[in-house]
C-alpha cells in the first residue's frame, strides 16, 4: 500500500458519491416500521407505573374492557406466566426482566399492563379506565446509597443491588504508584443521557397459524434479536422472522426493543391478528428502556514531574437502573482502551454496576467508551494544571508514538495502528492555535469567560463480544461474525444480500462501493438488499462501530470469490494460467495480449447457461457467500481479565474554543475542529456525516442532555422541552481534518467510524469550560454543564473570594 | 366521537374525507391518506419531523387537528418534486451534499428548507441555521444540511 496516498490504488473507494439510500428518503419513500399498516391491525396503549417503587395490589380492567373496540387487557400476571424472562448480560439470574411488571413496579414509567384495541385512540381512552391499586414502597435513586448493604433492594431475590463488581489489576500498579513523583485524585460524573433518535421505537407483529411464523417489522438495531424473542416466547428459533428491510430512523445503539417484541409477539399470537405499537415520545423516554450510561468515576493518576503519566486507578460506578440488559457490559468495553491513546503502564480498574429505581439503560454509541474518555481526559488536564505544563504538550509527552504499533496496553488489547501526534497537530494547525488563543483573550477582554479545550481519544472499532466472557464467565461467546451474499445474475447484474438492518449508516452504499471496487463495476449498478432473519446468514448487526470493517470485509470476500470464479472460467476458455489474466470489469484478457479476451457477458453466459463449457466440478451460476470472524477475535480472557477487545482503533483530536456569558451562564462554542483518523474511508461523505453528528451528540451530552429524576423517583424529563437536544443554534460550524493510517487488519485498511466525534467531544468541551472557569478558580466535575451548573460554579467561586 | 367532513388539497390533489374531530393532521396524512413520508417524532411541536406546508407556510402537522386544515392547501415531502421520477433542487442538493443519514427528520427538514428558499432565494449560512433551528436532526450535526441549502441556493 502506498503510504503517502493510500487512496491511489482505488477506483471507487474514497471518492465522493451519492448514497444509494438517500434517493428514497428525500422523496418520502423510506420504509420505516411506523409506515407498516397491515389490514386489521390492532393497536396498544401502555398503562405505566406512577411510582418508582410500589406493590401492585389490584388491577381492575372491567371498565376498560367494556369500551367498544377494546379487544384485550394484558397484565403482567398473565404475560409472565406465558413467557420466559430476559436475563442480564452478567451472571445475575435473580434479576429477571419481563415486558410487564407483576406484583412489584421498580421505576416510574414501568409498563404495568397494556390495552389492545382497534385504534390507538380507543386504546388510550381505555388505558385511562384501568384502575390499579398500588402500595408505595421505599425507593433508591442514588447509586452510592444503593451500593450499601442496608439499602432498599430493587430486586429482593438478588440480595444486593450490586449486580456486578470486579476489581481488575493489570500490571504492577502499587509498585508504579510508589515510584511516581506525584499522584492526583478526582471524581467526575457522566450524566444519564442517551442517543434519543428522532424516530421512537416502532413495530408491528403478525402471527400466522397457517405458516407458524411470527413476522416482525421493527425499528431495530441489535444482534440476536430474533433468537431472544423466540426464546422468550418459547417458539422455535426459525418461527420468528424479523424483516431487516425496514429503514430505521436513527439508533446509535439504543434501538433494541426486545420487551416490545416479546409483548407484541405474545398479543399477536394470542389474538391471531397483527398488532402495532409506535411509542410516543414520553413512552420512549420513560418506559422505552433506552436511557444511557450514568456513571461516577473516582480516578487516581500517578505521574512524574516531567509529565509522564505512568499508572492509574479507576473506579467506575454505573447506575444501570431497575433492570439489567447489556448495560453492565458498558463498563467492559472500555477495558479495551482503558488508557486511551497514552502509554500508561499499569492500571487498576474497579467496575461496579448497581441497580436503582430508574429506567433501565440500553447500549449507547461507543458502548461506555465516551464516559471513560471524558474521565481520563479530565485527569490529563488536571495533571497539566498541577504541573503547570501546557495540556497539549502534556498529551504529546504521553501519546503512543507512530512506530510503537501494534501497541499492547496493560489490559490485553493490541492497538492496530495510528499516528496520534500528527492528527493532533493537524487539528491544531486547522484551528490556528495562536490565533485561537488571541481570540480567547479577546473574548476574555470583553468580560466573557472563555477557554480552549483539547481532547485526544480513541474509537475502538470492528466490535466483537469480548466483554461478554470478561464480565460473565458462564458466557463463552467468542464468535462475532458478519456475512454477505453476492451474486451475478443471468443478465450480468450484481446483487448483494446483507443480513441486518440499517439505521442511517448507508450500508447499501458501503456494500455496493466495496463490491464495485473488487469487481470493477460502477457501484450504482449494484443492488443491495436486506435479508430477513430467516433467509439471512449470521450477522451481529451494526454495533461496536463495525460495519465498514465487518460488512465491508464480508462483501469484499464474497466478491473476490466471484472474481476468482470468473478468472477460472476465462482461463479454461483461453487455455492460459489464471495468473496471466487481467480482470478489467468489462472482460478478462491475457496480460500481454489484450485481444485475447472473453467478455463479462460471455463469462456470465457460461456460468449460467453453458454447462458444457464450465470447468469440471464447478458449481453452476455465480453466487458466493462470505462469513468471517472479527479480526483478532476468538479468544477468551485470561485469569487476570486480559483480553483483546476490538481489533481496530480510530483516533480523534478535538480543539474547541468556548465562551460563557457570565450573566446567562450559557456556554457558546466559538470554534470547533476535529482531527480524525479512521484509516481508509470507504465513503468519505458518510464518515464525515457521522463525525459531525457524533460531535453534535457529544455537545448535547456535555452541555444539555440529562434524564432527570425527583427525589421520589419521578421522571422529570420526558419531553423535548425538558430533555434538550442540540439544534442548529447550539451546534456550530465544525471543521474536520482527515488523516489516514490504514489498519493492517482489514481488507482495504479501513477502521470504524460510527461512533466518531462522540468519543472525544464531551471531553474536549468539558475541558474548554473548565479552562474558562479556571480563570476564576472554579471548575465543574459533572455533566451536563448546563447554565445552572455553570452558575453554581461561579457562585461557589464568588463565595470563596468573599471569604478570603 | 363526532365525525366531521373536510375538503382540502394535498400535493395538488383534492381530498374529501370524514374525520374524527380529535384526529391530528399528521395522523390523517399518514394513516388515512397513507402519505407516510411525513414523520412523527415528538407530537409536541419540538422536533419538526412532521413539518408540512400549509397554504405555503411551514407548520407542525402534529399540533393541528385535521379539521383545522379544512379548505387548505397542503404540500408534503411527496409533493416537492416537480415531476414523477425527478427531484426538486433542494431534494437533489440533500443527496449531493449528504444532508441526511437515517432520513427520519429529512421530510420535515426539506419542507422547512423549501419554505426558506421560497421566501429568501439566497439565504446566508446564518439565515439557514436560524431557519432550520426548529427541526431536530440527530444524525448530521446539521453541517451537511447547511451545505445542501447553500448548494441549492448558490447563484447560477
Amino acid at each position: 500500500m502506498d503510504k503517502k496516498n493510500p487512496y491511489q490504488q482505488f477506483n471507487f473507494i474514497g471518492k465522493h458519491r451519492r448514497a444509494v439510500e438517500h434517493r428514497r428518503f428525500v422523496v418520502g419513500k423510506g420504509n420505516y416500521a411506523g409506515d407498516v399498516l397491515l389490514p386489521g391491525t390492532l393497536h396498544i396503549a401502555i398503562v405505566a407505573s406512577p411510582y418508582a417503587s410500589a406493590k401492585i395490589l389490584k388491577i381492575d380492567a372491567s371498565e376498560a374492557m367494556s369500551l367498544p373496540g377494546v379487544q384485550a387487557v394484558i397484565t403482567g400476571e398473565e404475560l409472565n406466566s406465558a413467557v420466559l424472562p430476559v436475563l442480564p448480560g452478567v451472571d445475575a439470574p435473580a434479576v429477571k426482566r419481563f415486558p410487564l411488571a407483576d406484583k412489584i413496579t421498580r421505576y416510574s414509567g414501568e409498563w404495568v399492563c397494556v390495552v389492545v384495541a382497534t385504534s390507538r385512540a380507543i386504546a388510550e381512552d381505555a388505558a385511562e379506565l384501568v384502575q390499579i391499586d398500588y402500595e408505595e414502597m421505599p425507593c433508591v435513586l442514588d447509586p452510592e446509597i444503593a451500593i450499601k448493604n442496608d439499602s432498599h433492594q430493587v430486586h429482593s431475590d438478588a440480595g444486593t443491588n450490586l449486580i456486578f463488581n470486579r476489581q481488575f489489576v493489570w500490571g504492577p500498579v502499587d509498585e508504579d504508584f510508589s515510584k511516581c513523583d506525584h499522584q492526583l485524585s478526582y471524581r467526575v460524573k457522566w450524566a444519564r443521557s442517551s442517543t434519543v433518535p428522532i424516530e421512537t421505537f416502532a413495530l408491528t407483529c403478525n402471527w400466522s397459524d397457517a405458516t407458524g411464523i411470527l413476522d416482525i417489522w421493527a425499528s431495530v438495531q441489535m444482534p440476536k434479536y430474533p433468537e431472544q424473542i423466540a426464546n422468550a416466547l418459547q417458539l422455535p428459533s426459525n418461527a420468528v422472522r424479523v424483516h431487516y428491510d425496514i429503514d430505521v430512523g436513527g439508533s446509535y445503539g439504543v434501538k433494541r426493543g426486545l420487551k416490545h417484541a416479546i409483548l407484541l409477539g405474545y398479543i399477536a399470537k394470542k389474538l391471531g391478528k397483527p398488532v402495532r405499537f409506535i411509542e410516543d415520545r414520553l413512552e420512549n423516554m420513560r418506559g422505552g428502556d433506552m436511557q444511557g450510561p450514568d456513571r461516577l468515576f473516582e480516578v487516581t493518576l500517578g505521574f512524574m514531574k516531567d509529565g509522564e503519566i505512568t499508572c492509574m486507578k479507576m473506579r467506575a460506578l454505573e447506575d444501570i437502573g431497575a433492570y439489567a440488559g447489556r448495560s453492565p457490559l458498558q463498563l467492559g468495553k472500555p477495558v479495551g482502551a482503558i488508557c486511551g491513546p497514552y502509554r500508561i503502564k499499569s492500571v487498576a480498574y474497579l467496575a461496579q454496576a448497581v441497580l436503582t429505581n430508574k429506567t433501565p439503560q440500553e447500549a449507547v454509541r461507543g458502548f461506555g467508551q465516551s464516559p471513560t474518555n471524558y474521565a481520563l481526559e479530565t485527569g490529563v488536564d488536571k495533571v497539566a494544571r498541577f504541573l503547570k505544563i501546557d495540556p497539549i504538550q502534556l498529551r504529546k509527552r504521553n501519546l503512543i508514538k507512530h512506530d510503537e504499533f501494534p501497541y499492547l496496553i496493560p489490559s490485553g488489547t493490541r492497538y492496530d495502528s495510528g499516528d496520534y501526534e500528527v492528527v493532533l497537530d493537524k487539528a491544531l494547525k486547522e484551528a490556528n492555535l495562536e490565533k485561537l488563543i488571541l481570540e480567547r483573550d479577546k473574548l476574555r477582554a470583553k468580560g466573557l469567560l472563555a477557554g480552549i479545550g483539547v481532547s485526544t481519544c480513541l474509537e475502538p472499532s470492528g466490535g466483537n463480544s469480548s466483554f461478554e466472557p470478561l464480565f460473565n464467565p458462564k458466557n463463552e461467546t467468542t464468535t462475532w461474525m458478519e456475512s454477505c451474499v453476492v451474486k451475478i445474475d443471468l443478465g450480468g447484474q450484481v446483487t448483494a444480500l446483507m443480513a441486518t438492518s440499517t439505521s442511517g449508516q448507508a450500508h447499501e452504499t458501503l456494500v455496493s462501493t466495496v463490491i464495485g471496487e473488487v469487481l470493477l463495476q460502477e457501484p450504482d449498478t449494484i443492488r443491495v438488499l436486506h435479508a430477513d432473519s430467516l433467509n439471512a446468514l449470521p450477522s451481529n448487526s451494526p454495533v461496536g462501530s463495525r460495519m465498514a470493517i465487518m460488512l465491508g470485509g464480508a462483501a469484499a470476500g464474497a466478491a473476490k470469490k466471484l472474481k476468482n470464479k470468473l478468472l477460472i472460467i476465462a482461463a479454461s476458455q483461453l487455455n492460459v494460467d489464471p495468473a496471466n489474466l487481467v480482470f478489467s470489469g468489462r472482460d478478462v484478457h491475457v496480460a500481454q495480449s489484450p485481444d485475447l479476451k472473453i467478455s463479462w457477458a460471455e463469462l456470465v453466459a457460461i456460468a449460467h447457461r453453458k454447462f458444457h463449457l464450465l470447468p469440471k466440478e464447478m458449481e453452476p451460476g455465480l453466487q458466493e457467500k462470505f462469513v468471517w470472524e472479527v479480526p483478532t477475535g476468538g479468544d477468551l480472557p485470561d485469569e487476570h481479565g486480559r483480553v483483546q477487545m476490538y481489533p481496530c482503533h480510530s483516533f480523534e483530536s478535538h480543539v474547541v474554543l468556548v465562551s460563557i456569558d457570565p450573566d446567562t451562564c450559557k456556554a457558546k462554542i466559538n470554534r470547533y475542529v476535529c482531527g480524525h483518523d479512521c484509516g481508509v474511508m470507504i465513503s468519505p461523505d458518510v464518515v464525515h456525516g457521522m463525525t459531525y453528528g457524533g460531535i453534535a451528540h457529544g455537545i448535547g451530552a456535555a452541555l444539555m442532555e440529562k434524564f432527570a429524576y425527583s427525589e421520589e423517583g419521578q421522571f422529570l424529563s420526558g419531553t423535548f422541552m425538558d430533555y434538550l437536544l442540540p439544534s442548529s443554534s447550539e451546534v456550530p460550524a465544525i471543521s474536520i481534518v482527515d488523516h489516514c493510517t490504514p489498519s493492517p487488519l482489514t481488507e482495504f485498511g479501513q477502521k470504524g467510524s460510527g461512533e466518531a466525534g462522540y468519543l472525544g467531544s464531551p471531553a474536549a468541551i468539558a475541558n474548554a469550560i473548565n479552562d474558562a472557569l479556571a480563570t476564576i478558580n472554579t471548575s465543574i466535575d459533572y455533566l451536563p454543564m448546563t447554565p445552572n451548573a455553570i452558575w453554581n460554579a461561579i457562585q461557589k467561586a464568588n463565595s470563596l473570594t468573599e471569604q478570603s | 366521537m363526532k365525525n366531521i367532513p373536510i375538503e382540502l388539497s394535498i400535493n395538488g390533489q383534492k381530498v374529501s374525507a370524514t374525520v374524527e374531530a380529535r384526529t391530528s393532521l399528521v395522523d390523517f396524512i399518514r394513516d388515512t391518506l397513507r402519505l407516510t413520508g411525513t414523520h412523527v417524532g415528538c407530537e409536541h411541536g419540538i422536533c419538526g419531523a412532521c413539518t408540512i406546508l400549509l397554504n405555503g407556510d411551514p407548520v407542525r402537522s402534529c399540533c393541528m387537528f385535521a379539521v383545522q386544515a379544512n379548505a387548505c392547501e397542503i404540500t408534503t415531502v411527496e409533493g416537492l418534486a416537480p415531476e414523477r421520477g425527478q427531484l426538486s433542487k433542494i431534494q437533489d442538493a440533500f443527496c449531493e451534499k449528504h444532508g441526511l443519514q437515517c432520513g427520519f427528520c429529512t421530510p420535515g427538514m426539506l419542507i422547512t428548507c423549501q419554505a426558506l428558499i421560497n421566501k429568501n432565494p439566497h439565504p446566508s449560512e446564518s439565515e439557514i441555521r436560524e431557519a432550520i433551528s426548529g427541526n431536530l436532526c440527530r444524525c448530521t450535526g446539521y453541517q451537511q444540511i447547511v451545505d445542501a441549502v447553500v448548494y441549492a441556493t448558490k447563484e447560477a
